[in-house]
């Protein structure tokens, strides 16, 4: 089998003007993920039962379900509503793009929401006590105390989901987006010559897997000051 | 040592408190009057720390009643807010704010509760900086300090409030030997300057010297209530005898 690297050469500069929509596939639906996930976070641990339950449901119906599934869901299934058609919202729900980033936020913000949970849990609770022992309200402590901490222990872990969103945004290539993913499957389709191209797609999927690594390393060593003792 | 005859700052009166099934304190009756210092012993378990707690809310008495300086302990938050500025607390294990540096660990709560301006709550950081005589780590994350250096950070952030008294939940036990003495020196210099103290210790040497009464507390009771020179000489109660003969026996 012979391996074709003109082909490649060739196809690398085209895929690559997809990169500018996986990009804004990932940062829109990173954002608003983050977001929707705060939000879930704060209903989760309100102690109010009829903000907890509904963001219970939420989480486990999000990570239940394939997000394939969720984005043919919003891609195929909400249109046939007149309501969604005539809301505010059809502008973006008619196009497949909004209708990729919205799936996509919904999805990791139900993980991320559970990230942030464990990053919370992780803060010591003597730290808090102390933080009550010197009259801070619980919204100071909140503000002042877990979410600093909390930020930095959830870290690690968020930045693995935001990695496994990069990788999830190339199936909004099934919804006929032209991310690096989808000009790669129309390259093949006309080359007939799959090993080249989604090889060097894969490459180039790792390459920007490996800046988001330096960038949250960065950030990691940023908020992670007190963790040094030298 | 003299009581000294000055208002009750703290009362407590038949106060009890369960965990679930588990009574931890049994009709506490207990009455602190302004300027006394007061040491707190008894074996693991016996609901000393837990009877501290409840003095600034910590921990939740289930019934009794508790008053600090004229304000009754209730679910309010208010009157617990009332309570936990006029009461300091130093724990066993430190517990600074890890992401902060020293001088903003004790900043943070001056500016936040007592709404003190940044420029004032700093100074009046260095100057407690300055009695527990580590001014020149100020700079530094807690992380970076030795347990001692933590303890005394941790003692000088809560005397930042101004508070009338002071509360110490095994101050020493979390630290490696030649680390105590610092701290306890920093709270004899505290007991001499006129603070109302409660320290749960086991630190004999310390209740003998600064203390004005010792509480002997077993089963969530307090067993024996006494001065110094009575307490470690003629203790009354079998369960202090036992408990005296367990930790002074080396």
């Amino acid at each position: 089998m012979s391996f074709d690297l003109q082909l490649i050469i060739e196809s690398l500069p085209v895929m690559l003007m997809g990169i500018g929509i996986t990009f804004k596939l990932l940062v829109i639906s990173g954002v608003l993920g983050l977001l929707l996930a705060i939000c879930l976070l704060l209903m989760r641990i309100s102690g109010l039962w009829y903000l907890n339950i509904p963001a219970q449901i939420y989480i486990y119906v999000f990570r239940g379900t394939p997000i394939l599934v969720q984005i043919f869901i919003v891609y195929y299934g909400l249109p046939q509503f007149e309501s969604v058609r005539e809301s505010i919202f059809w502008p973006i729900l008619r196009e497949p793009t909004g209708c990729a980033i919205l799936a996509l936020s919904l999805n990791t913000g139900a993980y991320v929401s559970e990230i942030l949970r464990g990053g919370v849990l992780g803060v010591d609770k003597g730290v808090l006590e102390a933080g009550s022992a010197l009259g801070m309200s619980a919204h100071q402590k909140f503000i002042y105390i877990t979410t600093p901490i909390a930020t930095r222990l959830a870290l690690p872990a968020y930045s693995n989901d935001v990695i496994s969103l990069l990788k999830s945004t190339a199936l909004a290539s099934t919804i006929t987006i032209a991310d690096m993913t989808g000009i790669a499957r129309t390259i093949v389709a006309d080359t007939y010559a799959p090993y080249e191209i989604f090889i060097s797609l894969a490459v180039v999927y790792m390459i920007f897997t490996f800046g988001l690594q330096k960038l949250f390393g960065i950030i990691e060593g940023y908020l992670g000051q007190y963790t040094k003792r030298e | 040592m003299s009581i000294p005859e000055n208002r009750p700052l703290i009362q407590m009166q038949n106060v009890n408190k369960f965990f679930g099934d588990f009574q931890a304190l049994k009709n506490v009756n207990l009455e602190v009057r302004k300027g006394e210092r007061i040491v707190v012993c008894g074996p693991s378990g016996s609901g000393k720390s837990t009877m501290i707690r409840c003095i600034n809310r910590l921990e939740e008495h289930t019934d009794g009643h508790i008053v600090i300086d004229g304000n009754t302990l209730t679910d309010k938050v208010k009157d617990i807010n009332a309570v936990r500025r006029e009461v300091g607390m130093v724990f066993q294990n430190f517990n600074l704010f890890p992401h902060m540096t020293i001088v903003k660990n004790l900043m943070i709560a001056q500016q936040l509760v007592r709404n003190t301006s940044k420029n004032d709550a700093r100074e009046t950081a260095m100057f407690y900086l300055e009695r527990v005589k580590i001014p020149e780590q100020a700079q530094k994350y807690p992380i970076q300090l030795s347990g001692g250096q933590q303890q005394r950070v941790a003692i000088a952030r809560a005397l930042c409030m101004k508070p009338e008294i002071m509360l110490f939940d095994e101050p020493t036990s979390a630290l490696d030997p030649e680390m105590i003495n610092e701290v306890l020196e920093v709270m004899v210099d505290l007991a001499k300057e006129g603070m109302t103290m409660i320290c749960v210790t086991h630190e004999m040497g310390f209740a003998r010297s600064v203390a004005d009464r010792i509480i002997f507390m077993d089963l969530g009771e307090i067993v024996e209530e006494a001065a110094p020179e009575e307490f470690f000489d003629n203790p009354k109660s079998e369960r202090t005898k036992k408990f005296l003969s367990q930790i002074l026996s080396h």
